[in-house]
């Protein structure tokens, strides 16, 4: 027999909420928590007990490494809040969000997004791999770059177009099996205005990415083309780059004088013809 | 190129001329358009080599006129080159394409449920008349705590110990997860009305809850999340009494699914979440999974999702090494893990994933149970399994195995009408179970699909508890993973081993 090694890291120490509640302080509807002695599900313990307490907006300080930040907050009555962090959080800040607001005052981890139905997320630095995961809604702008595996099976309905603004660049499979919404890269962060990720859009069968800058054919997956900007597109860009160029401090129109590409799925059905019955 | 098809028929219809009324039901009731009406001879006339098997037309015709069965001519007879690779060729060289099927593994390979027979009692242990004492098969599913701490207020008696949060079924069997898309909106519904109306929970499979649902089977519902992540949104996911992770199906273990365009119809779509007429494509793995680590992370985020309220399973494929990926996803936080075998079935696959990969479930199951409990975690889930579950006694089996409960997909399909004819990645289904053409699916009544499923699983159930008496066992707790009810015969050594179970007469 082996010994009993059975740890549940994540919920291992998890303390009550009543001793936690010490780490928040509640002036009308601001909530202000202090995470540096708080583990994962503490963080979000605390913030879904201030919200349930009336607080419209929590401010997060001393984040350091906490996952699923505003996660919990699918609330009975669909309220909203607005979310300030200052720190670095952990994985998946954002997952499944569902309409709030989060502002982070630093940098991301992997999977902000991910998942995410609604609301908009704000990161005045980089984030990690799998940005915007399976988007569904809302909107995300990252100020630099990005990782590995952005936007991955991004998708949208009628509507409900979710929409990934990134100030910098990507690396490898942006927009992998994409399936809807829209990725704008805008590669502030090149010198020479050239994307160096491989694998833009294999699989993709839906939405639209756009580029500022260049990529070579080969860095594109096969199911993708590219296809000339049109009077539409430039609309789109104003207004996604408008309020990116806000939030960071930069000209839209200096980001908009230079060449843009856009890629689009060459089809719906990208694997419609391999099988036979 | 065209080709002339060298294909033979594969089945062959006989009318009896002389019963035949020329009625027209055959011709109006197959889909698949084998059937017509010669007005100029008056007489009904037959396409074989259109003709799928599925049964539909002799069901249905009111003269009993008609037999269809395998076509009885064929290549001369050679055990290597069986006419099945002969076709299979045949259509490849034709077609340049993956052969597409659905169901589940068909080849022949050894069936471990029927090399394992059930114990009963004599004279040392009395059996239980199940008619007369009370039986147990209410199961919990989800995470037990180490060790239970109770209290004594008065009369009352109090657990003091926090409990995970569990599922209750009234009976060890659910309905496996079988998506709105790749079946009918009525094949869907009778599954969750049947599930409700017995006290157990049928799956969602991956194509998401229809709105309209959510309020009404709440308790009774498993939804999915899978690779694709089609219609998963906070609600969703807080619609449900369990959420299932979706890793691999023992159908097509290590693929991804393709539900094809022309089935994204507008409810499908609305459903799913994707525009009308897109694939519907899931990746082969979740793109934010790629080690136990990931997984771990998205059990927790689903849990954090839902506010720690609802039990996270995990489904994987049986494959080589199951009982240590088991070991990895209990430690990664699930609180139940559904193995699916290699007999489990789908809606579509290439023929050469549901015939070669993946394990048997009787071998997966023993070999997950037996690690689980040597490092003494196995109380930290429950394990489902599933993959060709066929009669009670497969069930009984499964849970001597070690299973806390099986899924039942294809027959539970059977119980609405199925007939196992291999052509629901057609899209055509005679039986109104596997299509979206709303002439076909019409043909499914709800309520007479969930009646026939409460039926089924009443009928096993009763079974169950008759197996357990015969045993001189009240519960089917008393059961689980009990193996020394079971006995092995024609089993080599080394099968007996994994299987954990002496050979009978030992
Ligand atoms: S396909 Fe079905 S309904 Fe059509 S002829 Fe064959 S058995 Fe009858
Ligand atoms: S569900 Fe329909 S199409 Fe699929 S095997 Fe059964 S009868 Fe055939």
């Amino acid at each position: 027999m082996l010994p009993v090694v059975f740890r549940d890291a994540f919920l291992e120490g998890v303390r009550k909420i009543d001793e936690l509640i010490e780490h928040a302080s509640i002036e009308g509807d601001v909530a202000k928590i202090d995470a540096s002695r708080l583990n994962h599900k503490e963080v979000n313990d605390l913030m879904r007990e201030c919200v349930l307490k009336g607080a419209k907006k929590l401010i997060l300080k001393n984040v350091c490494g906490q996952r699923y930040i505003g996660t919990r907050l699918h609330l009975p009555e669909g309220k909203k809040v607005e979310i300030e962090i200052y720190g670095t959080p952990g994985n998946d800040l954002g997952a499944f969000l569902d309409g709030h607001r989060i502002v982070l005052h630093g940098n991301a981890q992997d999977g902000v997004g991910n998942t995410m139905n609604d609301g908009e997320i704000v990161v005045e630095g980089r984030a990690g791999d799998v940005v915007a995961m399976a988007m569904r809604g809302g909107k995300i702008f990252i100020r630099d770059d990005v990782g590995y595996r952005t936007a991955i099976h991004m998708k949208q309905y009628m509507d409900k177009i979710p929409v990934l603004v990134v100030g910098g660049t990507s690396q490898d499979f942006l927009g992998e099996y994409m399936a809807g919404g829209m990725v704008i890269l805008l590669g502030l962060t090149l010198e020479k205005l050239k994307h160096r990720a491989y694998y833009i859009g294999t699989g993709m069968h839906g939405g639209v990415i756009y580029l500022r800058g260049e990529v070579e054919k080969y860095q594109l997956g096969k199911e993708v083309g590219v296809v000339d900007m049109e009077e539409e597109d430039w609309k789109t860009l104003e207004k996604h780059v408008g309020e990116f160029s806000s939030y960071f401090g930069y000209d839209a129109d200096e980001i908009l004088a230079e060449k843009f590409m856009k890629l689009l799925p060459l089809t719906k059905r990208p694997y419609g013809r391999i099988y036979t019955y | 190129m065209k080709f002339k098809t060298h294909l033979l028929p594969e089945f062959i219809v006989k009318r009896d001329e002389d019963r035949c009324t020329r009625c027209k039901v055959c011709v109006k009731q197959c889909p698949f358009g084998v059937h017509s009406y010669d007005e100029e001879n008056d007489r009904i006339i037959s396409r074989e080599e259109l003709c799928v098997g599925c049964q539909r037309c002799v069901v249905y015709c009111p003269e009993n006129a008609l037999i269809v069965e395998p076509y009885p001519g064929g290549y001369r007879p050679n055990e290597y080159w069986t006419g099945e690779y002969i076709r299979d060729i045949k259509k490849q060289s034709e077609s340049g394409g993956v052969i597409l099927t659905s169901t589940g593994a068909q080849r022949r390979l050894k069936i471990y449920w029927d090399h394992i027979l059930l114990n009963a009692s004599q004279v040392t242990n009395p059996s239980i008349d199940p008619l007369r004492e009370p039986m147990e098969l209410r199961t919990f599913l989800g995470r037990k705590p180490d060790a239970l701490e109770i209290e004594y207020e008065g009369e009352d008696v109090k657990i003091k110990t926090e409990l995970y949060p569990n599922l209750l079924i009234e009976t060890p069997i659910l309905f496996a997860g079988m998506s709105y898309g790749a079946i009918s909106y009525n094949a869907f519904k009778s599954l969750a009305m049947a599930a409700k109306e017995f006290g157990t929970l049928f799956n969602t499979g991956e194509g998401g809850l229809p709105r309209e649902m959510r309020e009404e089977f709440k308790d009774c519902t498993i939804v999915q999340c899978a690779s694709g992540r089609f219609g998963v949104d906070p609600e969703y996911l807080n619609s449900a009494a369990a959420i299932e992770i979706k890793i691999g199906q023992g159908a097509k273990p290590g693929i991804g699914g393709h539900l094809p365009g022309e089935k994204v119809s507008a409810d499908i779509s609305a459903t799913r979440m994707i525009p009308e007429g897109t694939d519907a494509l899931s990746p082969a793995p979740h793109h934010d999974i790629y080690s136990i680590e990931d997984l771990s992370m998205l059990i927790y985020a689903l849990k954090e999702a839902t506010n720690y309220e609802k039990p996270v399973c995990v489904k994987i494929a049986a494959v080589h090494n199951v009982a240590a990926i088991a070991s990895g996803i209990v430690r990664a936080g699930a609180d139940i893990v559904a193995i699916d075998g290699f007999r489990g079935g789908t809606g579509a696959t290439p023929k050469i994933m549901r015939e070669h990969v993946g394990i048997p479930v009787e071998l997966a199951l023993a070999a997950v149970d037996q690690r689980l409990r040597e490092e003494r975690i196995r109380h930290k889930c429950s394990i489902i399994v599933g993959g060709g579950i066929r009669c009670a006694a497969d069930v009984a089996k499964a849970v001597a195995l070690g299973a806390d409960a099986v899924y039942i997909g294809t027959a539970a399909l059977i119980a609405l009408g199925c007939t196992m004819c291999q052509r629901c990645h057609t899209g055509k289904c005679a039986w109104g179970i596997c299509t979206q053409d709303p002439k076909l699916s019409k043909r499914l009544n709800p309520k007479v699909g969930a009646q026939r499923l409460v039926n089924l699983l009443r009928g096993w159930s009763l079974e169950l508890k008759d197996v357990l008496g015969g045993m001189g066992i009240n519960a089917i707790e008393s059961l689980r993973g009990n193996r020394d009810h079971l006995r092995g015969v024609g089993l080599e050594e080394w099968e007996l081993e994994v299987l954990g179970i002496k050979g009978a007469g030992e």
